[in-house]
């Protein structure tokens, strides 16, 4: 396996190619059987055709996914892909890429199977900076089981299984995974193909965990959940999108700003504040990124989108191969002597 | 005074003590000796599950027990020779198994009114009459060793902590054990602190010393080494010989391993050995939960390295789901189940062989299984390299039953030249012309191992069902039919090899059928019967799933079959299932092995009862 050095660390030891790709290579030849009107076709979409622009051997390339509608993903696409168990994605890809360097991994879930049954997997993985692509398709809904409340959903939820209104309140799938110190979070919205496509390119050269929380509607159980943000003129009251080294401003002529208020940060018109009193995100800082991630209300009277954070540190699948490759270098794998040990005797006839 | 040394054929003692006392540590050090001097040997530790009970109480009492001797022994022993009680509650714990006559060393320093009084003791028994069956030795351990120690400069509780190695000191003499291998030994583990290490070796010389100019002790013995075959031994624990046998699958199979695993007892010491061993090619993630680490172990096969998970029953039940998703993405993955007491979190520390039912149908679904079974602490390395085997050549996940016997016992292994060692050489899939994700081999049913950067074999596995040969998702009724079908055929034509039976006198009418770790006991009965003149045959299964070819065959070929089993009948049932015949169970559950005495009995009376 040849593998080139793209320069992007997240890809580093992924074998490229020169053959020129298009969105059709990566369609596999089954059918696509979500729902019509799915979000799941757009990001499937948005992924075909942002795939080809990483340059790398389809053949390296690996989808992961668990159990619920978004986990039939790696059916459509033509690489390698499994479709595994409720909530354990994270676990077998993490396997995975601890033994395949070469490989490019990507898992993808939902909001039931990655903070329901496989909370702790997706945590424990983002703590361990394994370098996975985690997409979590946050439609706020169980779809695959028709209808019942996600841990998504918001409070007093009317669904199937609770006619009475949900009583849990809802994770914020962001925040979590802050609070798990992930090396990488994002958020984009299946409508907003660029937005989408822009934090997927950022995941992809991450090199670590990358967190890519993406709201998408469900037709059949939840339709709407996002409308607001899809409205022009609400999306622009509402959605905050933030740029590292950027000033954070939002709305048509940026006519609100993020500003610091307490321990935390608040919404303000820029006009009513000063210039340097507006918020400059810096994903390097685990603070502002948590603040940032609370200012996105389950209502989303404000949702943020964009990369929250993004930090380099180790990654547990590197760190693991360089305790083997040191064990190796250190010591010949000599099975004789290992099985000799220390002590022997010798029963001569 | 001269002391008499008498001659003996085997010896087993029984160092027992508070589990802070270093029981474990004593008697392994004894064992390296004996294995040293060329004793066949066999032991069996027994530990609380507590790291440190409170001190000096009954549920806080540690031992080791250590059967030696001149010819090839099968057990550990029934019953120890020799007691050494380091405190009352030791005691009292063991002194029921001690047989009349039996030499019995306390140290009396612990004998104090409230440690008496801790484990409900109303009188002193190293002063009223109730040991009086026994040869007693009172020796006062701890004021022996912190006299011993006292130049030294160590202050007293330091010192003190030395005793075990002064009791080690003075049953090596007494069985005239060599000494370099301990003092090398001590200069190694406490190389760091060399005024302990200095303090272990005076102490252990004081416990030698004590027994030569003492005239406490007539009698000396010796065990002349045994006649074992010939080579080179080592001795060897079943999880480090387990460990072993997965480096040597690394080695004969090239492939890395890597092993996806969560601490559990009696378990986690495979976990601590491969980690040590990063050198031959192998990762150890010690992940969040059971159910990660077989999901790490499967994702590293699926990308073609040999998956491992290591765990104990509880673990078993958690990773059930993932053992599914392996058997229908029929990918190859040893898990490694170091059995204990159940159910639930049952006995930890303490062994059973009650998962045999759990790993053959613990699954939703018709999810065949293969099972190997190890039958004594080395016979792990080549059981274990027998499950990888399988499970690289048929593509399966395999279960691999040791149990907390097995794991902790220990005993001397001939060690194999590697070169004789099977070849688990296996080949990816790589031809996209002919490639189907489950297309299979004629004659073992296996699909093909196609892992991802292969070029043009880009294809989706999970766990829906799949359609026959081309690996699509399938909700076909006849094809899943057939799928399940194939799937239990070729778990079913496994190649395993035929069962042997012992039986020298060929004239048995009674058959006895086991697996797992109560080889040596059953082994050792059967011994015993048949100087007793009743001629028994033994048949011991290291495949439960699929059974050897030949064993239905066998089975009917007696008139009497008894399963001896540490669970309610599992194999029994399995066995009378299979073939239609009259398997008789006898079951003991204790947490403990069988004793050979025990089983004697047993099969003496089947015998005479079928005789009649």
């Amino acid at each position: 396996m040849t593998a080139i050095d793209l320069g992007i660390p997240g890809l580093s030891g992924v074998p490229t190619t020169d053959e020129k790709q298009t969105a059709k290579d990566y369609k596999s030849d089954q059918e696509v059987r979500w729902c019509p009107g799915c979000g799941d076709y757009v990001v499937l979409n948005a992924v075909q055709s942002f795939l080809p622009s990483l340059g790398l051997k389809r053949e390296n390339i690996v989808f992961v996914s668990g159990i619920g509608c978004s986990s039939r993903f790696p059916y459509y696409m033509n690489t390698y892909g499994m479709h595994s168990i409720h909530g354990r994605a994270p676990a077998i890809a993490t396997g995975l890429a601890v033994s395949r360097p070469d490989l490019s991994v990507w898992v993808v879930t939902g909001d039931g199977d990655a903070l329901s049954i496989g909370g702790n997997h997706l945590i424990h993985t983002l703590r361990r900076n394994v370098n996975l692509k985690i997409l979590l398709f946050n439609n706020r809904i169980y779809g695959l089981t028709k209808g019942q409340y996600s841990p998504t959903s918001e409070e007093g939820k009317v669904t199937k299984s609770t006619p009475a209104g949900s009583l849990d309140h809802p994770f914020n799938p962001v925040s979590l995974a802050l609070g798990a110190e992930a090396s990488f979070v994002g958020r984009a919205i299946d409508s907003d193909r660029a937005g989408l496509t822009s934090v997927l390119r950022q995941a992809a050269e991450h090199r670590g965990s990358a967190l890519v929380e993406i709201y998408q509607n469900c037709p059949i159980f939840n339709d709407g959940a996002f409308d607001v943000l899809k409205d022009a003129d609400e999306a622009q009251r509402r959605i905050i999108n933030v740029v590292d080294g950027e000033p954070i401003r939002f709305g048509r002529e940026g006519e609100y700003c993020v500003i610091r208020e307490g321990f935390g940060l608040a919404v303000a018109k820029s006009a009513d504040v000063d210039a340097s009193d507006i918020v400059i995100h810096d994903a390097s800082d685990l603070n502002l990124s948590f603040a940032l991630s609370r200012l996105s209300t389950q209502d989303l009277t404000h949702t943020v989108t964009g990369v929250f954070r993004r930090a380099d540190r180790p990654t547990y699948d590197d760190s693991a191969r360089a305790q083997v490759s040191e064990a190796k270098a250190a010591k010949a794998a000599d099975l004789s002597k290992l099985l000799h040990g220390k002590d022997t005797w010798t029963v001569v006839g | 005074m001269s002391t008499e040394t008498r001659k003996l054929d085997r010896v087993v003692i029984r160092f027992a003590g508070d589990s802070g006392d270093g029981m474990q540590l004593t008697g392994d050090r004894f064992t390296s000796e004996a294995a040293a001097f060329g004793n066949d040997l066999a032991t069996q530790p027994n530990f609380p599950a507590e790291i440190r009970a409170p001190q000096g109480t009954l549920p806080g009492v540690s031992s080791f027990q250590l059967h030696f001797a001149d010819y090839d022994i099968l057990t550990p022993g029934d019953r120890p020779d020799v007691l050494v009680a380091m405190n009352p509650a030791a005691l009292k714990a063991n002194v029921v198994d001690l047989p009349d006559g039996g030499i019995l060393i306390v140290n009396t320093d612990e004998f104090t009114k409230r440690n008496l009084t801790k484990v409900g003791y109303d009188s002193n028994p190293l002063e009223d009459e109730s040991l009086a069956k026994f040869q007693v030795h009172k020796v006062a351990m701890a004021t022996l060793t912190i006299g011993a120690l006292e130049e030294t400069g160590l202050g007293k509780k330091d010192a003190e902590r030395a005793k075990n190695m002064f009791a080690l000191g003075l049953l090596s003499w007494m069985y005239h054990r060599p000494t370099e291998g301990t003092e090398r030994f001590l200069r190694e583990k406490f190389a760091k602190k060399p005024d302990i290490a200095e303090a272990n070796v005076l102490a252990f010389r004081a416990g030698w010393n004590y027994g030569e100019t003492t005239e406490a002790f007539a009698v000396t013995y010796e065990v002349a080494p045994a006649k074992l075959n010939v080579g080179t031994y080592r001795q060897i624990t079943g999880n480090t010989a387990t460990a072993y046998g997965i480096v040597a699958a690394a080695q004969r199979s090239k492939l890395p391993v890597v092993l996806g695993t969560y601490p559990i007892t009696p378990a986690s010491d495979i976990l601590h050995e491969l980690s040590k061993h990063k050198n031959f090619d192998i990762t150890t993630v010690q992940a969040e939960d059971e159910i990660a680490g077989i999901g790490i172990a499967l994702g590293a096969s699926y990308g073609g390295a040999l998956g491992v998970t290591s765990t104990s029953g509880p673990g078993i039940a958690l990773k059930s789901e993932t053992i599914g998703l392996a058997v229908m993405t029929e990918l190859p993955l040893l898990v490694i189940d170091v059995q204990r007491g159940g159910p639930s979190t049952g006995l930890p520390t303490k062994t059973e062989q009650a998962d045999l039912l759990q790993a053959m149908f613990g699954r939703n679904g018709e999810s065949p299984v293969p099972i190997v079974a190890p039958q004594s602490p080395s016979d792990c390395f080549d059981a274990v390299l027998d499950a990888a085997r399988i499970a690289l050549k048929y593509r399966t996940p395999v279960l691999f039953l040791s149990d907390g016997a097995v794991a902790n016992g220990s005993e001397p292994w001939l060690i194999p030249d590697v070169d004789s060692l099977p070849d688990l050489t296996v080949e990816f899939a790589t031809d996209p012309e002919t490639f189907q994700p489950y297309a299979r081999d004629p004659e073992t049913l296996a699909r093909p191992w196609a892992v991802p950067g292969t070029p043009g074999l880009q294809h989706r596995i999970g766990g829906l069902e799949k359609q026959d040969v081309t690996g699509n998702i399938s909700y076909d009724p006849e094809n899943h039919d057939r799928m399940v079908r194939l799937r239990q055929a070729k778990i079913d034509g496994i190649e395993v090899p035929d069962v042997v039976v012992d039986d020298p006198s060929g004239e048995a009418k009674v058959l006895v059928v086991g697996w797992g770790s109560s080889y040596g006991p059953i082994g050792a009965a059967a011994r015993r019967v048949r100087k007793l003149g009743l001629p028994v045959a033994h048949a011991h299964l290291r495949h439960l799933n699929p059974f050897p070819k030949n064993l239905g065959e066998v089975l009917r070929k007696y008139d009497k079959v008894i399963v001896p089993e540490m669970n309610l009948g599992q194999l029994a049932l399995l066995l009378r299932a299979k073939y239609l015949v009259d398997a008789v169970s006898y079951t003991k559950v204790q947490g403990l092995p069988f004793k050979a005495e025990e089983l004697q009995n047993v099969l003496a009376d089947v015998i005479k009862g079928v005789s009649a």
